[in-house]
This record gives structure tokens, sequence and C-alpha cells, in this order.
């Protein structure tokens, strides 16, 4: 199989470290508020926007099938967006991995000489680490969306990706605030911040030689670009400065423009309560003659980055129907606890656990699918109906099969598969489908019951240990049926 | 937003002579007293238990570890014990969910598959949906909580028939707790695998279940309860949770649990 994946990706180190980052975060009490606090609200603001569970159900379907029907034509699909960007002006570059992604992106600024870039929110360039990428060669990068501009100001990622300072409260957003801005004057008033922040971009959208955003739908009957914000800098970004490179997953084409309203009323329903979005651009072409604003060019890079490993297995594929609304995080019981950063990984939550792997191989996030309870909380409230436990079982059994097993479907097969699990798996099925070793292996263990370990690795730092019953149900039965005389 | 109405989900039998019991493994070896309560419920009702005795597990711990082959194998041993067309009564959602659900995709070479499938019902589900049952309490008034397994609530939908039973009881008070409907940190062998963040997640689920000022609450799934009452225990609080079919019995009875099974609820873990 292909290696698509850069080795140097700083995701795929701290995904390896996924243990380590959750004993941190976990310790942090700030954090863990904050967490809980943003995932309540949210999760009150999802369930006021959907009144009716059935128009919910049946919305929730319609998506589901808008999305499965283009990714089933996505090849076709993606041709089709390509013929009718280039079309209306709008150029389309290709980018099986994240370099090449940020090579396009950097060869085209370089073609401007351009120096400042404003950014409109976008999760495909976290996974480029473009503004690293781009800040090594001596090209400013300013996020211009108020939650990432606070996580920049931090030097840190986004921990949410609709809400990306989402754990980080108002008196920490206040501190950096203070810290980092000249002649600012130390306020927890959040709308006191937001216009602290709005000034400094205000300037900075106005000079800025480049503007970067991302992309929500692709829509390859007209070739148009949809942006949905609620800021407003997403329009300024994508206006102001003469050139603006969108950059978007391969996942994001719609086949109509009619597929758009239904998904982008599920999208703000369920990413934030919201009707509809503040603002929805759709951008059709760069500035025409005689139009007195717009950028006079327009890029669009598509990023691969494993998706089309995800895409090449019908299971996996659901994957890729995903909007990107956050539901599924803001309803998580792991991700509530542990929060964004602890993944390690550019999407954290559940969707994260089911889309890193193909982006950074089953050997850095070995232990993305293993860390949830499969409660199912997020396949219940996924606007697409992406079946996320179910994939994450798949995932399971893809990163424990012995690594020689063709075909291989996944880059990094069998990372997370050792010896001594698999041979203690053999023999518990060969104890558990014969009905006498079963019985053999009750009547000991009850016997020996007084055995059993006080302290059980993991459990009793927080339980006490389970105690075995004297007698087993099945000894039961049988007692009491030859006390009834049916032995 | 409403309740869904589970009864119109599947098409339910009608009263039926003879039920199997499935017992699953963590009832067969930590909690037998609840499989024996289940089975005297049924009885009460004239139903016939049969528990084949060469059941054993689901294959759910298998399965959800990634071990397809070693679950299908525990699986298709353990649907051959269950040849009757009869139902098949499983006392926990989350090995209900496993073999009403996920059996139709682990034994999908099997015809016969989606027949046995048809056959399994959830314990509380079984009561509501076939049974009918109309408890009459006997008991002492109480206010007890309800956790329900996110299996039961999520896979078999039936979140709402446990709450219907305790609500029958006339004397019981159904208290809901804070975040009711969120995952206790069980999950298997996440619980080992990923013991700090389930450790994180049993607090709170105990922590607000405590706060819910119950005597007691009642479950319908032991993987959950070994967890809470486990975290319970080693925090030395007195609340304690009880399998759903032993706390109807034993209402209807007007026993309580210490006095019927003359053990602690402490020794009940």
């Amino acid at each position: 199989m292909k290696h698509v994946y850069e080795e140097e990706s700083k995701y795929a180190a701290s995904a390896k470290d996924f243990r380590k980052n959750v004993t941190r975060d976990l310790g942090n009490e700030e954090l863990r508020a904050n967490f809980r606090g943003a995932m309540d609200y949210l999760m009150d603001k999802r369930k006021s926007a959907f009144s009716s569970a059935d128009e919910l159900e049946v919305l929730r379907e319609q998506c589901k099938l808008i999305k499965q029907r283009c990714l089933a034509k996505l090849p076709h699909l993606l041709e089709q967006l390509e013929d009718k960007l280039e079309h209306n002006g709008i150029k389309v570059h290709w980018a099986e991995t994240v370099t090449e992604a940020n090579e396009i992106i950097a060869q085209l600024i370089a073609e401007k000489k351009a120096k400042t870039v404003v950014k409109g929110k976008s999760m495909v360039s976290e996974e480029t680490a473009l503004n690293d990428y781009l800040e090594a060669r001596d090209v400013e990068c300013l996020e211009s969306d108020m939650g990432e501009y606070i996580v920049q100001l931090a030097k840190q990622h986004p921990s949410h990706i609709i809400m990306p300072a989402i754990h980080q409260n108002k008196q920490q957003v206040a501190q950096l605030f203070a810290d980092n801005i000249d002649g600012f004057e130390y306020s927890t008033d959040v709308d006191t911040l937001i216009q602290q922040g709005r000034t400094i971009l205000r300037d900075k959208f106005c000079q800025a030689d480049v503007g970067i955003s991302g992309v929500n739908f692709a829509v390859a009957e007209t070739g148009t670009l949809c942006l949905v914000e609620n800021e407003g800098n997403g329009r300024m970004c994508t206006t102001i400065p003469d050139l603006h490179i969108a950059i978007t997953g391969i996942e994001k084409v719609v086949e109509h423009l009619a597929d758009v309203p239904p998904l982008l009323s599920l999208l703000t329903r369920s990413a934030t309560g919201q009707a509809i979005s503040t603002y929805f651009n759709m951008i059709s072409s760069p500035r025409k003659q005689g139009e007195k604003d717009g950028p006079k060019e327009v890029h669009l890079v598509l990023l691969d980055n494993g998706r089309s490993q995800a895409f090449a297995d019908e299971e996996l594929r659901q994957t890729l129907q995903c909007i990107r609304c956050g539901a599924c995080m803001n309803h998580c019981p792991v991700y509530t606890r542990i929060g964004g950063h602890a993944y390690g990984t550019v999407y954290p939550g559940p969707i994260g656990k089911i889309i890193s792997p193909h982006m950074l191989g089953l050997d850095a996030t070995t232990n993305l699918p293993t860390a949830s309870t499969l409660c199912g909380a997020c396949g219940e409230v996924c606007p697409v109906k992406i079946p996320i436990p179910k994939i994450l079982l798949r995932l399971r059994e893809e990163s424990v099969k012995p690594n020689s097993e063709q075909p291989q479907v996944m880059q990094g097969q069998g990372a997370g598969r050792s010896a001594v699990e698999a041979i203690i798996w053999k023999i518990w099925a060969q104890v558990h489908k014969s009905p006498t070793l079963y019985a053999l292996s009750m009547w000991c263990l009850t016997r020996c019951r007084f055995l059993m370990p006080k302290k059980l690795a993991g459990w009793t730092s927080v339980r006490t240990a389970p105690k075995l019953a004297a007698t087993t149900l099945h000894q039961q039965i049988k007692a009491k049926q030859a006390k009834q005389g049916r032995g | 937003m409403q309740p869904v109405n589970t009864q119109h989900l599947r098409n339910y039998p009608k009263k039926p002579t003879q039920v199997y019991l499935f017992g699953t493994c963590i009832v067969d070896s930590f909690f037998p007293d609840s499989g024996m309560d289940a089975i005297e419920l049924f009885e009460r009702e004239g139903i016939e238990v049969i528990y084949p005795q060469g059941q054993s597990c689901c294959g759910q711990p298998a399965y959800n570890s990634g071990y397809k082959e070693e679950a299908k194998a525990v699986a298709m041993a353990q649907v051959k014990q269950f040849p009757l067309d009869i139902p098949v009564v499983v006392i926990s959602g989350s090995c209900g969910g496993m073999m009403r659900h996920h059996y139709l995709d682990l034994l999908s070479d099997d015809p016969a598959i989606n027949n046995f499938c048809q056959r399994v019902f959830e314990f509380t589900e079984f009561l509501v949906h076939v049974l009918r049952l109309k408890p009459i309490d006997q008991g002492e008034k109480e206010r007890v909580a309800l956790h329900t397994s996110c299996a039961a609530r999520r896979e078999m939908g039936v979140h709402i028939t446990g709450n219907k039973l305790i609500s029958q009881l006339a004397n019981v008070d159904l208290v809901l707790h804070d975040y009711e409907s969120e995952c206790c940190g069980f999950g298997g062998t996440f619980a080992v695998k990923h013991a700090d963040i389930s450790a994180a997640m049993v607090a709170d689920k105990s922590k607000h279940l405590v706060a819910s000022d119950v005597v007691r609450y009642v479950s319908a799934d032991h993987g959950c309860m070994m967890n809470i009452n486990g975290a319970l225990d080693y925090q030395k609080e007195s609340l304690r949770g009880e399998h759903i079919a032993s706390y109807l019995l034993n209402r209807i009875k007007g026993q309580s649990k210490a006095q019927s099974k003359g053990q602690s609820a402490k020794e009940a873990l």
C-alpha cells in the first residue's frame, strides 16, 4: 500500500501521546469545568433547535442520503466540480498530501510576492499545519475567526472543530489579551474582548495580500463554493484581498445546489442550535469586469490526505459523510472529560477517532478507537447518521488484525495487536464456545473465588473489585430443577 | 423532544407459555441472584423458563475488542442453544443489543440468524410489551433512581420500558438524576484500557446518583452496576444499585432486598 503519510507530522507524534495527554488534561480542573459547561450549553442549544423529533429524523435521513449519493459519485463529481469552477474562473489544484497542499499554497503566495495572509476558519488548513509552513517562509498568517485568533495568540491548536477556543474561559482570554495586546486593559466583559479582537482584525483585513478560507460545500453542478460562518470574517477574507485561496477536503463536494439547503439547515442547528448562520457565502467566481470588489484571483485546493483510503471501503466511506458540525463531540462523554487537545489530532472527539486513522495511520492512532465506551451518543446525534460506534468497532478490528493479513484496508493495520492479547482471546473463545469447558472453568472459578485478587489493574484505582458468586446461575438453576425433580 | 414510543418498533408476539432465558456471563458468575429473580418473576406470570445449560457469553467482549472471529465462534455456539421458536429474553440491554443487532452482521452467513435475532428481547422490553406486566406494589414508600445502560437506550431503544415499569409501582417515587442519559464509563475493556477516563466518568455518574437522594438505584444491566456499585463502595457511599428483576420481584412480594436474600446491599455489588 502506498504511504501517503508524512513522517514528520506533528499530529502523528501528539496522537501517539494520547495517554499522556489524557492524564495531563483530566487533572486540570479548570479545563474540565470549561468543557463541561460549554458542552452542556451546546447540547441545550441543539435540543432547542429541533422542536420535533419526527422532523429531525426526516431531515437526518434526507441528509444522509444526499451525502451517500454524492460519495457514491465522488470521482465523477470532483471532475464536474473542477470543470465548472474552471469555467467560472476559479483555478483548481489537487493535493494528495498535506505537503503538496502547502507547497501549492506557498507557490501561489510567492508568485504574488505576498507577505501577509488573513485566514477564515479552516480545519483543513489545520490538517496541513499551514500557518507553521507559511511562517517558516516569512509569510505572516493571521487567524481572523475570533476563536482561532485566541488560539493563535495562545500558540495552541483548536480544541473543537467549530469552537476552537472553547477550552478557555473568559478570564483566561482576558489574561491572554492583557499579556499580548499593547494597551489592552484587563477586562472579562465578553463584548469588550470581542471588540478588542475586531479592532485589530479590521486593520489586518484591509492590509492583507491574501485571504485563505475553508469550504463547507462545493457544488459540482454550478461550481459554487459555500462558506458558513457567524462573524463576517469569512466574507472579509474572501472579498478584500486580491488573492483568495480556498482549501478543502475532497469529500465536501455535493452534486446539486438543491442539496445545500437541507445540509445547511442541519449543520447550523446541530452545531450551535442556530436556525441559520449569520453569514452564508456562495463564491462562484473572481471579480468580474466592471465589479468594484472581490478578489482578482480565486483558487481551490482539494486535499486527499487519506480520505481516498476511507473512500475505498464501503463501510469506512461513511466517515466521509461528515459535515463537521461538532455535535458528536458536544455529546461525547469522553470528549467532555478529556477535552479536545488530549486527542493530539486535528479533529478531536468521535469524528476525530474515525477520521484521524486515515490521515495519520493506525500506528499513530492506536489508542483512539479503543477510547470509547461505545455508548452511542455520537451516532444518535450525527446529522448525517454516520454509524460512529460501528466504525469504531471496525477500526478496532483493523487494529488487531495480523499486519500480514490481506487485503490491507488501513495504513497501520495490526498496530494495536498484542500477541498475548490475541492468545487470551483464542483461549477465551475455546472456553466460551464449549459448554463442557465453560462449565468446568466456572466450577474451578467459583471454588477458587477466594484467590481472586483484591486489586485489579485500572479497575480498583477507583472501585472495589467485584466478588465472584459462590454458585453460578447455571449451578443454581440445576440445583433448583433437581429439587423440583426435573433435573 | 417527546420520548419515542417503542411499542411500534417491532412486532411483539402474544404472551407465550415458555421463554428462553439468556443469563449473560456477568450474571452467571457475579450476580446469579438477579437471574433467579427474573425466573421467579416469569414463573409468577405463569411462564415456564427454559435455561439452556450450554449457554455462556454473547461474545461481546471479543467483538468489542476487534476479535471478530473469536466472537463469531462464541456467538454461533450460543445460537445453537436456543433452537425452539420461542422468545429469548436477555437480562441485559448490552448483551441484548449484541444478540439482536450485531449477530445479524457477525453471523450473516447463517440463513437462520434473522429468525434468531427476531426472537431476542431485552428483559424490560419483554415485561412491558409482551407480558404487559402490571406490577402490584407491596413495598414501602421510597425514592429510587433508574440508570439505563447506553445499549438499552440506543441499541435496543428500550429506555422508556424500565421507566414505565418503575413508574407503575404505586409507592415508588422515580427520581431523575442529573445527566441521566450519560454513560457510566463502563464500556467493558474500556474500563481497564482507559482506566483514567472511565474513572472520571464513573465518578460523575456516582456523584449524580448520590446527589439525587434516593435509597437505591435500579438498572437492567449488571455491567454498569458492577462499575457504579464498585465506585460507590470504594467511596464508602451506602447507595447501591439493584437489578430491575430483583427490584420488581421484591416490590411485588413486599420485601426489601436485604430481607429477602439475607444479604446486605453492600455485599451485593
